[in-house]
């Protein structure tokens, strides 16, 4: 357990020095306001959009940047180390591979915990503050954990990528790669699929083949709750759909604990 | 007698189709210093991830402190273990310090001044004066001097060390040299890796040569210059003519120079008698052959025979 939170300790203060954490909570506070307050200018309003509006461009954008911000973080975990030539030299300490492997994933995994509550926790707070509206807390809340969640399963999917290749320039193109399929190509396959082909698949099949991506679980925790109106595509399909809390919540988590598993199990078998 | 520090029977590994290293037997003892030479790709760092435990054998049984070290149930022993790696590159953001207070951390999680600890260490390699510096503004001596810092917290029992003077001023290698003898003198075994042959004999009890996963040949330096059957050069001066006229002494004598003599080992004292009593005499200088002409000596006849082997080959 010390071993643990020594790496996790070191991963975490990197984070800091490289000032990976401001960047982000910054990006992530400036959203959530900017959208909070202009996202109606669209309908020609500028003010306090919607709550409803407001979270559905929100879930959207982060859907698209939490995972690429996770992959950025977390892409060279390994492979970084493994060319550096620590990697070997750290596994001749007394740290067994899931010590170091879980260690980094809570450093990590912390900075952006950490970016993601205060980054929408903030304004969240002052929108409170200024409206005295439950709902917000209620709803940001939900939409911070999950965001949480979502942002650990890629920085799972992540370890999975720095393990399994030899170098680095290679995992930063894997990594993009699986920010493109699981951010756009997997939706524009099911739309295409939803449109091309009658009856290809059934509202519930179509619930069943979101569960395969995490950002779609993501925007679906903070779409049903939602004004239909706000939401667009293939979800605007599956939010019909009765879906509970508990098993969107429970598949997210299982997309963070699969990944993890896959990546100590490839370090394991990992020779160095 | 205790049972050896480290050993090795008939242990192996092969990646796939490669045979990185094959049946090698060898011990260490406590206290002993071995080198390790040979090529690139001889089976050298092969050899060290072995003991090290990083990698299983593939055939074979590696022991170290009378454990298989790639068991979970060995684990305790590596904090007694020191490792450097060939061509490590620290953590270039963090100081030298931080650095090494992460591995003193990790190395030994229950002492409670890491950092002092740390600092010791670091003063012990002479880098004092950067501590507070980025890795990243270190030279390549300094960042040697790093490495070996972190090789040498806890005091290891076994240091096994690759290419530690690479980059180190002729300096900072006697003082590389003289913290290896200290450790000896406590007790410590170390397996020096290395290319570069001179000045590393004085420091090492025993050699082992290496080529492509083979052990060509592992002993004290005697011992291994008497397996070469090497030459003594013998060099004088002012007796060229009396040598020319002797038809004991003629046969020894090198083509290229007419006051160098090249004498089989067990020669050497009989002719360095007849020599001494030559009249004319001015000087005489004796050399027996060094580590890098043994090391040489080895090589060339595994390449031989390894070519005759080729030639022999049916297709």
């Amino acid at each position: 357990m010390h071993q643990i939170f020594t790496v996790a300790n070191k991963e975490f203060h990197d984070g800091l020095r490289n000032r990976w954490l401001v960047a982000i909570t910054l990006i992530f506070a400036l959203l959530s306001t900017g959208l909070t307050y202009f996202g109606a200018a669209a309908s020609g309003a500028v003010g306090v959009a919607s709550l409803s509006t407001t979270l559905a461009s929100l879930a959207s954008l982060s859907a698209l940047l939490i995972p690429l911000i996770a992959l950025l973080l977390s892409y060279d975990s390994f492979v970084g180390e493994q060319e550096s030539g620590t990697l070997l030299l750290l596994l001749t300490y007394p740290l067994s591979k899931s010590q170091l492997l879980l260690g980094k994933f809570i450093g990590q995994g912390g900075i952006i915990t950490l970016a993601i509550l205060v980054g929408f926790g903030v304004p969240a707070m002052i929108l409170y503050g200024q409206l005295g509206d439950l709902n917000i807390l209620n709803t940001f809340g939900l939409f911070i954990i999950s965001a949480t969640l979502l942002g650990l399963s890629f920085t799972a999917i992540s370890y999975v990528i720095s393990l399994s290749v030899a170098e680095k320039s290679k995992a930063v193109g894997f990594s993009l790669m699986t920010w493109f399929l699981f951010s756009l190509a997997f939706d524009l396959v099911l739309l295409a699929l939803l449109v091309g082909v009658e009856e290809a698949i059934t509202p519930q099949g179509l619930i069943q083949l979101l569960m395969l991506n995490p950002t779609d679980i993501f925007r679906l925790v903070n779409f049903i709750g939602l004004d239909n109106r706000n939401v667009s595509g293939v979800l605007s399909i599956a939010t019909n759909a009765s879906l509970s809390y508990t098993s969107l919540f429970l598949a997210l988590i299982a997309w963070v604990i699969i990944p993890l598993a896959l990546a100590i199990f490839i370090f394991k078998k990992k020779t160095l | 007698m205790s049972s050896p520090l480290v050993s090795l029977v008939e242990a192996g590994k092969s990646y796939g189709q490669l045979n990185a290293l094959n049946a090698i037997n060898m011990s260490l003892n406590e206290g002993e210093v071995l080198g390790l030479f040979g090529h690139n790709g001889a089976g050298k760092t092969t050899m060290m991830k072995l003991i090290l435990g990083v990698i299983s054998p593939s055939y074979g049984k590696v022991e170290v402190m009378g454990m298989a070290p790639d068991l979970k149930e060995a684990w305790h022993c590596r904090n007694k273990v020191g490792y450097l790696p060939e061509n490590v590159s620290f953590y270039e953001q963090l100081t030298g310090l931080e650095v090494l207070t992460y591995f003193v951390k990790l190395k030994s999680p229950t002492n409670k001044d890491s950092r002092k600890q740390a600092i010791d260490l670091l003063e012990q390699v002479g880098i004092t004066e950067a501590i507070h510096r980025q890795v990243k503004t270190y030279s390549k001596g300094m960042r040697q001097r790093l490495g070996l810092a972190q090789a040498f917290i806890n005091r290891p029992k076994l240091l096994l060390l690759d290419e530690p003077t690479v980059g180190l001023d002729p300096v900072a290698t006697q003082d590389f040299y003289k913290t290896v003898d200290q450790l000896k003198s406590t007790g410590s075994s170390v397996i020096l890796c290395s290319h570069v042959l001179p000045g590393v004999e004085q420091h090492i009890d025993r050699a082992m040569i290496l080529s492509s996963g083979k052990l060509l040949a592992l002993g004290t330096l005697q011992a291994l210059r008497k397996q070469a059957e090497l030459p003594v050069i013998i060099k004088s001066s002012g007796i060229n003519y009396a040598i020319a006229q002797n038809s004991h002494l003629t046969q020894y004598l090198s083509n290229v120079c007419s006051n160098t003599l090249k004498v089989p080992a067990h020669e050497k004292i009989k002719v360095l008698k007849q020599l001494i009593n030559m009249e004319g005499l001015k000087d005489i200088e004796i050399e027996s052959a060094n580590l890098e002409q043994v090391y040489q000596h080895f090589i060339s006849v595994h390449e031989l025979t390894l070519k005759a082997k080729d030639n022999g080959a049916p297709s």
